[in-house]
């Protein structure tokens, strides 16, 4: 990549450097830049009611972040359709500051009927698409362009032991295109370790036979070690997990668990349940690879989508935010 | 806590939370840095500065390197621009680094259009961006990013004042480019003399109302050092990739019969804190005031120039959607028109040839026929003439046919009157 009369000029490896130039601080500074700009994140929780979805995100987050604070009353009313309801903190952690969206889908798979009830959640993760292409594409646009778009779906599965049901399958198959899909196997504490791993297998397979690619998805994977690191862990997924926002005592130490007559779950103890694995997987490590998928590729495509002609999609007038059938 | 004003427009619907334990995403950042890594960083410098002044020697003393150089000659009827791309490595952090330098910068005898081929030059990068961001398929997390990111203006070390070529053309820049203007080959400015130029430099660029790049002072961390090099400019550098030996170390330097003139002493000049400033403290900030500021400028001129607007004249919002969609509609009717335009041409140019060429075919057969008249003609003379010749010689036949019998009969008669005689 040269223009002009001179040749690229590639260092073969290691360093031509005749002294120390100082290009290295860039990652500080970068580093610096960013944590001032803070980040913001959108999780999405969908599954039936009661199997726990607010209780593992506070648990995940350490906070109260689902819009059900503890002293939520049990005997909410289950809404007649899928709701989509969002709540934001913003919470922060050693100088980093994240604004934390949570999505709840309540309503979802609640229904005697539940055709289609993966629409309001497919219109609603297209209208942040489209929230934000609407901005891209101004003349004079904002410095940072507020992000809405939901970077990763939380789908939970409930542990009946046997296989995934159709509602799964329909929504996980429709989904998958359009945002990072994380399926985990909720209240995990129903199953023993065998019928834990059997589940497991077994959904795997459905999935694959579906054609389903949960996240991290095989084909954006960057590298040889990338692929690595991620065969491992889709080979672990879906995660079985178990929430709790309550503490216990377990040999001197106070731990966050589930308290039973037969003994006590640690949430976040790995031979219990693989909550840790989730929590490290989610944040510690793919966040950001979270938000650049989300980015760089249902973003663009559904952006590609929009602006081609044969696109199939609506014209959409400047003022109206419907967007139906995708 | 209180709401942190850091992140704007969040005070409405979010409250802070205080977190109960370790969640983990202060990895954030490190998670961003490391893809970063991974895909490694660009950055690129333009270099404005008359033919010799120094440009490629600063640029090696500042990287640490040879860059391939190209002596230019003083005779350029033209600005031109010569970029180059060199791929550096320090630690883990890759650079891909692209040197652009003016060839023939100041050199010509009228230099009202010097300026002209460096701004073509910046606008044609913001414009290979643009493009790519505004196709339909596109790659933006893979764009080899080539808009200039820090514009290095070399001033001649006249130690007056600025050139007015000086003046036009950061002028023309200063919206377009970062840009830091530096005293080339300042060793021969005396101490004093310095001091006066560059105040004279900067209130000359402050009356114009050149805005040239100012360090950031919104970090903390780094703005009492920016602060403080804000009060330096410009930088007064010397370049130099050749050492000498000082005391016991070898350093880089010029050495002159009546000293050595060390390029990293900051008694001797600046280069260090263009050094600092430009790779260490601000890359990042360079970078991202190009993006964020002088592209989006270039980016909302060009598409207003397109007739884009982001609302109509009742100032209701119009979407970029709509004027695009019309313009591709009033695009392609204006294709259409074209091609049949094109069409009615070709087709009139095909009767055209079709008319020549009956034409040319029927003059043909015209002088076909005439030729064959005349053929016709001819053979019938020959024809007569020829039955003329077989009346004649049929008449001669008969002639000949006559005498002979004649002279045959004759002969008979004289054969009978001799037999005669003897009897």
């Amino acid at each position: 990549i040269s223009h002009g009369h001179g040749g690229s000029h590639s260092s073969s490896g290691g360093s031509t450097l005749l002294g120390y130039i100082g290009i290295d601080t860039i990652i500080e500074q970068m580093r610096k830049k960013t944590m001032k700009t803070g980040f913001d994140f959108n999780i999405m929780v969908v599954g039936p009611s009661g199997l726990g979805k607010s209780t593992l995100v506070n648990t995940l987050f350490k906070s109260q972040v689902s819009r059900k604070s503890a002293g939520w009353a049990r005997d909410e009313k289950i809404p007649k359709t899928v709701e989509i309801k969002s709540v934001s903190h913003v919470i922060e952690e050693g100088g980093v500051k994240m604004k934390l969206t949570i999505v709840d889908t309540p309503g979802f798979g609640d229904q005697i009927n539940n055709d289609n009830c993966w629409e309001p959640i497919s219109k609603y993760i297209n209208e942040q698409f489209e929230k934000f292409l609407k901005e891209e594409v101004n003349i004079t646009r904002k410095k940072r362009i507020p992000d809405t778009r939901v970077h990763c779906c939380l789908y939970f599965i409930p542990p009946t032991g046997h296989c995934l049901r159709q509602l799964d399958v329909e929504f996980m198959r429709r989904l998958s295109h359009s945002v990072n899909i994380i399926p985990v196997i909720a209240k995990s504490d129903t199953m023993t370790i065998e019928e834990r791993q059997e589940f497991k297998q077994r959904v795997r397979k459905e999935l694959e036979n579906n054609g389903i690619e949960f996240y991290p998805q095989k084909e954006f994977d960057d590298d040889m070690e990338d692929k690595s690191d991620n065969d491992k862990i889709r080979e672990t997924m879906p995660f079985a997990v178990v929430g709790s926002d309550k503490e216990h005592q377990v040999n001197g130490k106070r731990v966050l668990g589930r308290k039973t007559a037969w003994g006590i779950i640690e949430v976040e103890n790995p031979n219990h349940c693989e909550f840790a694995q989730l929590r490290d997987f989610l944040i510690r490590s793919h966040l950001q690879d979270l938000k650049e998928v989300t980015h760089n590729i249902h973003y663009e495509t559904y952006r590609a989508k929009r602006l081609n002609d044969n696109g199939g999609l609506h014209p959409i007038s400047s003022n109206d935010t419907q967007e139906s059938n995708l | 806590g209180s709401v942190p004003e850091a992140i704007p427009n969040l005070a409405k619907r979010t409250r802070p939370l205080s977190l109960a334990g370790h969640v983990g995403f202060d990895s954030l950042p490190d998670q961003l840095v490391n893809k970063s890594i991974s895909q490694g960083f660009c950055f690129n410098i333009l270099c404005i500065g008359e033919t010799g002044i120094g440009k490629s020697t600063l640029m090696d003393t500042l990287f640490n390197t040879n860059f391939e150089n190209f002596e230019s000659s003083h005779f350029e009827p033209q600005v031109k621009l010569r970029a180059q791309t060199y791929d550096l490595q320090e630690s883990n952090v890759r650079l891909r680094l692209t040197v652009v330098n003016t060839v023939g910068f100041g050199d010509q005898m009228n230099k009202q259009e010097s300026y002209q081929p460096v701004v073509d030059y910046i606008d044609k990068q913001f414009e290979s961006y643009l493009q790519e961001e505004l196709k339909i398929k596109r790659s933006l997390h893979n764009y080899h990013d080539s808009r200039v990111h820090a514009c290095l203006y070399f001033i001649s070390p006249s130690g007056h004042s600025l050139k007015s070529l000086d003046l036009v053309t950061m002028k023309k820049l200063d919206s377009k480019v970062n840009i830091i203007p530096v005293i080339a080959k300042a060793d021969t400015i005396s101490k004093s003399e310095l001091h006066k130029f560059k105040i004279k430099i900067m209130s000359e660029l402050v009356s114009n109302g050149v805005q040239i790049y100012q360090f950031p002072l919104d970090d903390e961390t780094v703005a009492k050092v920016n602060t403080t090099m804000n009060g330096h400019l410009p930088f007064a550098v010397v370049g130099s990739t050749e050492e000498v030996c000082v005391g016991n170390k070898m350093v880089k330097a010029r050495q002159y019969p009546w000293g050595v003139v060390q390029v990293e002493n900051e008694h001797h000049c600046d280069f260090v804190k263009l050094r600092e400033m430009l790779i260490c403290v601000n890359m990042e900030d360079l970078r991202e005031q190009t993006h964020t500021r002088h592209y989006e400028l270039y980016r909302r001129c060009k598409l207003e120039e397109m007739g884009f607007k982001d609302t109509d004249p009742e100032c209701k919002p119009v979407s970029l959607q709509q004027t695009y969609e019309a313009k591709r509609q009033e695009f392609l009717a204006e294709l259409q028109k074209r091609e049949d335009e094109m069409r009615q041409i070709f087709v009139q140019r095909v009767k055209e040839k079709e008319a020549e060429l009956k034409e040319a075919e029927r003059e043909l057969q015209g002088r076909f026929e005439q030729l064959k008249r005349v053929h016709a003609e001819q053979k019938s003379t020959l024809e007569d003439k020829k039955r003329l010749l077989d009346e004649d010689q049929s008449s001669f036949n008969k002639r000949r046919a006559a005498a002979q019998l004649l002279q045959a009969q004759s002969l008979t008669v004289n054969g009978k009157k001799d037999k005669d005689r003897k009897k």
